[in-house]
């Protein structure tokens, strides 16, 4: 997005030969001058602390003396030492997290897409009560995640769990399943409750494309006799793609930096540990601040390399369409 | 092809009536034009006969078919939208055919149509072409040919010329007409443009408040409106609208005096009026002329040159408003003082009541 806006407000590219015009130069003062605040406390907040996280991923430094470290090169990434391999990149623990976390974020986002899709669908058809309904609807995400983690953690809880209680009375299970702590279910649980939390912000997103688009074709379409289902793949999808990769990108990057929620959920279980989870466990409980930071560059760079790859196959697709 | 008939039709939203009770025949191969003020009722009755609104009571017919409970797509029509309708993501080609896939239509079927429409609204050159690449005008074209590609019973346009420039406007009405000629097709027209109405259709329907207030041909309706409605309604510049009382009946005629005193006989059966009723008289500004010893007197307010006339907006003494189409050539300026002349038998005389009276026998 931000670089469609970028591209807008660029001026229009000058040949080498051709001297700026004193409008165009004082246009671009002007516009440095609006944009250096911003980049001045993105450097501030996001560029110096990511520096730093870098430079310590380089050292050995420790939480007990920040201020007493060497500088080790790529050793916290991988080294070879007395014979074997060492370092986050052959940890499996790291690697494990790393899975848990691509896992968590494709099922969660998945599954959230398509109910967001669906509740959006929903929303957006006139009905007595719709505008209560928006509201309603989007109390799970106004619920702080830490508390609403806590919650499902009791309504998930072994013996005092009301979904266990319902289950066997229900008869679909003999035995109380310990959901948070089951190596089977534990993900799943996450999952769940993250599905829970954020079908909502899904939901509104799409259903703000939606409400963007002409009804004027729809009723062209019911005047050709076009089935629903087919109006829905064919018009009303492609229509609504780029919010919705908008919104599956948003999404994506949350899940990705997942940690609260399963921090909350399940604790340091490692079924479930996530890649923010290990650097924090690096980080704080191990006060391994070098080797934490190694793995907090690594995530950085997963995330980015991954967010890139949605963005380029989108504008591939997008741009497709434009011809 | 097919007709349409409706049989006392009403639509109501919620507890607001819109459509009071419409009554007409549309003939087969007939081109009819529903004009009237925004807010009228003409586009939704137009929905009504598309299904894209449900009619709260009367009947609908095509061909000789009651379609009232038939969803859209089986009632045999197309429409054309105002906005185009096109679908955004989707080349010419694919606009047009899309209403055709599930029409029981083979693959070879629906090119053959296809590019024979396009061909015939000259657009063949521009299947691949997303609609955000076509000029306003290509639109309109893309729009009336994936209504034309479905081999409809009953054409509905609604306001389909209203997003385009008046040039553009003039050469896709003309096309309009063509098309309609050539195709022989039941057509139903919606606009609030009376000259779009006036060279469009076989017949004019004046909508007004949900009823009709005249149909006819267009002549019929500019040479004999029904009420003052259809009167000030059809004729641009509008006609002249003059308060008179009337002073004497007779067979040829009925005499009127205006509020300067002069009387005018005017050509209308006085059957149905008498003496000392009050009545407006209306005139079209091109029977007024300018002359040495008018009937009315007055000062011109504005001089619109239009090239071959004017047309020359005066007050008159008493304080009325006519408007005269005069020669091109002559000159004349804000201010001038000027009288005005007009011939009895170009009159028409409205009641009280709105209601015209019908032009004597003589």
């Amino acid at each position: 997005m931000s670089a469609t806006a970028a591209r807008d407000i660029a001026p229009a590219p000058i040949s080498a030969h051709e001297r700026p015009s004193p409008l165009t130069r004082s246009r671009v003062r002007a516009a440095w001058a609006f944009v250096a605040p911003t980049l001045f406390v993105l450097a501030l907040i996001a560029g110096w602390p990511l520096a730093r996280t870098i430079w310590f991923s380089l050292t050995d430094a420790n939480l007990n003396n920040l201020s007493d470290y060497a500088f080790i090169g790529f050793e916290n990434y991988l080294v070879h030492d007395n014979g074997e391999w060492l370092g986050l990149l052959v940890d499996p623990e790291w690697w494990r997290s790393v899975w848990n976390t691509v896992w968590f974020t494709l099922v969660s986002v998945s599954i959230e897409t398509v109910l967001g899709i669906v509740v959006a669908l929903m929303l957006n058809a006139a009905f007595p009560g719709r505008g209560i309904m928006r509201a309603i609807i989007l109390i799970p995400w106004a619920i702080p995640t830490v508390v609403s983690a806590k919650m499902w953690n009791w309504m998930l809880h072994d013996q005092f769990g009301v979904i266990n209680d319902m289950l066997l009375r229900l008869g679909l299970i003999a035995s109380p399943i310990i959901w948070t702590a089951n190596p089977d279910t534990a993900l799943w649980a996450v999952v769940m409750v993250d599905v829970w939390k954020a079908t909502p912000f899904m939901a509104l997103l799409i259903l703000a494309a939606l409400q963007m688009l002409p009804q004027d074709i729809y009723e062209a379409a019911r005047v050709d006799g076009i089935h629903p289902v087919r109006v829905f793949f064919r018009v009303t999808l492609p229509l609504i793609r780029p919010a919705l990769l908008v919104a599956v990108i948003f999404r994506a990057l949350d899940a990705l930096r997942v940690f609260d929620l399963i921090y909350v959920l399940t604790a340091n279980s490692r079924d479930t540990m996530s890649m923010s989870a290990y650097a924090r466990q690096q980080l704080v409980d191990f006060q391994e601040v070098g080797f934490g930071s190694a793995a907090s560059t690594l995530i950085f760079l997963i995330i980015a390399l991954l967010v890139v790859i949605t963005i380029v196959v989108g504008r591939v697709r997008l741009s497709e369409d434009a011809q | 092809m097919a007709d349409v008939a409706l049989k006392g039709v009403q639509k109501s939203f919620g507890s607001t009536k819109v459509i009071h009770g419409v009554d007409l025949e549309i003939r087969d191969g007939e081109f009819v034009v529903f004009v009237g003020p925004s807010g009228c009722g003409k586009s939704t009755l137009l929905r009504l006969i598309a299904g894209l609104e449900g009619i709260t009571a009367g009947e609908l017919c095509i061909d000789c078919e009651r379609v009232n409970d038939l969803p859209p797509a089986k009632r045999g029509i197309a429409m054309v939208f105002q906005s185009y309708a096109l679908y955004p993501h989707m080349n010419v080609y694919d606009n047009m055919a899309f209403g055709l896939e599930l029409a029981k239509a083979s693959k070879a079927e629906i090119d053959r149509r296809v590019r024979e429409t396009a061909r015939l609204l000259q657009i063949d050159a521009l299947l691949d072409r997303k609609p955000r690449q076509l000029s306003g005008g290509q639109r309109q074209r893309v729009a009336i040919g994936r209504a034309i590609v479905r081999e409809p019973k009953v054409f509905l346009f609604d306001e389909p010329l209203s997003n385009l420039d008046a040039a553009l406007r003039v050469q896709t009405r003309i096309e309009i007409a063509k098309l309609h000629s050539d195709m022989k097709a039941t057509m139903i027209y919606v606009t609030h443009d009376q000259v779009e109405a006036m060279t469009l259709a076989d017949r004019i329907v004046v909508l007004n408040a949900g009823r009709i207030e005249q149909v006819g041909t267009p002549l019929e309706l500019y040479h004999h409106p029904a009420n003052l409605f259809v009167a000030r309604f059809i004729g641009s510049p509008q006609m002249n609208l003059i308060q008179a009382e009337v002073t004497q009946t007779s067979p040829e005629g009925v005499q009127v005096r205006l509020p300067n005193g002069s009387t005018v006989i005017t050509a209308v059966t006085s059957e149905c009026i008498q003496r000392g009723e009050s009545v407006t008289l209306g005139i079209r500004p091109d029977h007024v002329t300018v002359g040495r010893t008018g009937i009315v007197t007055g000062r011109i307010v504005l001089v619109e040159e239009l090239g071959e006339n004017h047309l020359l907006y005066t007050d008159t003494d008493d304080g009325t408003r006519l408007t005269a189409r005069a020669p091109g050539d002559a000159k004349y300026e804000i201010g001038d003082a000027i009288s005005l002349e007009f011939s009895g038998k170009f009159c028409h005389l409205f009641k009280s009541s709105g209601e015209a009276l019908a032009p004597s026998q003589i």
